[in-house]
């Protein structure tokens, strides 16, 4: 049986009290994973293990949290800020994630805010519906 | 110059082995142990950061011999550590630890102490492969966590695996 958005968003919420330790009132929809829950690289690692296994789905190593792996690419980032090609691979890896307020001004310190709740749950919800 | 690595034992033995999946060690506790003097004078008791340290030799080897002790296994995360009773100078401890998911960078563990089937602690953990991690930082290329050949914690594995301890023996 299909899991509605809001039962997703639920167990989503489950998971992340879980693995960074907040209250379950701090995991809005909006919230971003580190700026507002305090996760560390460790933790995305932990939150895609649990995702796993909460809904039964494998997600491949850089598909969930991309960013890092752009992170080293000269030709993807320029003076501290993604380059066109750069946006478009984002785009491509992040296919799940609104960027329209981050591309007017793609500064790589802002990428932590582009994992948020609302992007996981339009993960899952992508990832149960192609099952 | 030999290197030594992890030195430190706070685990006696694995009594049990099953490559990958799941791993019980044995660890005593005496009074030996310098340190239960002061913690506390007349009141001696095991530190509850030292029983998450054996829950962590245990999952660890068991993490590190799932990849054949080639990966650098670092303790990353804590994610649980409850603890339901003292541990006093006497008491056999067995740690039984399960890896509850393995990636190519990192893995995670559940575990349980317990002491005559009483539960003392419920601690899950989580280990870094970190040649696989930290955005291409570099370590040093010997194996620092598990060394080969003069690693004492082999010894631990003499009743469970002993294919580990003959690979390991100078020819």
């Amino acid at each position: 049986m299909a899991m509605s958005r809001d039962e997703i968003l639920q167990q989503v919420q489950e998971v992340l009290v879980d693995a960074l330790g907040v209250d379950d009132d701090e995991v809005t929809i909006e919230a971003t994973l580190m700026g507002d829950l305090g996760a560390e690289s460790i933790d995305f690692l932990d939150i895609v293990f649990r995702l796993e296994k909460r809904f039964g789905i494998k997600i491949p190593r850089e598909e969930l949290f991309p960013a890092e792996s752009l992170m080293t690419d000269s030709e993807l980032i320029h003076n501290g800020k993604l380059t066109e090609k750069g946006l478009a691979e984002l785009r491509k890896r992040m296919p799940h994630t609104d960027l329209t307020e981050f591309e007017k001004d793609p500064d790589i310190n802002k990428m932590a805010d582009l994992f948020t709740v609302n992007a996981i749950v339009n993960y899952v919800e992508n990832k149960l519906s192609a099952a | 110059m030999p290197r030594r690595n992890m030195r430190w034992i706070w685990i006696d033995k694995f009594t049990e082995f099953d490559s990958g999946k799941r791993a019980v060690a044995l660890k005593n506790v005496t009074l030996a142990e310098e340190h239960l003097h002061d913690h506390f004078p007349g009141f001696p008791v095991m530190p509850e950061c030292l029983m998450i340290e054996a829950m962590a030799q245990t999952a660890g080897i068991l993490v590190g011999e799932a990849a054949k002790f080639q990966e650098k296994v670092i303790l990353a995360k804590i994610k649980k550590a409850v603890f339901f009773d003292y541990v006093k100078p006497g008491d056999t401890l067995l740690l039984e630890a399960n890896i509850e998911s393995f990636a190519p960078e990192a893995a995670s563990t559940s575990g349980k102490i317990t002491r005559t089937d009483r539960l003392i602690a419920e601690i899950d953990l989580m280990f870094s492969h970190i040649d696989q991690n930290l955005a291409g930082k570099e370590f040093p290329a010997e194996n620092f966590v598990f060394g080969s050949g003069t690693s004492v914690f082999e010894s631990l594995l003499r009743d469970v695996l002993p294919e580990t301890i003959e690979r390991s023996e100078p020819v």
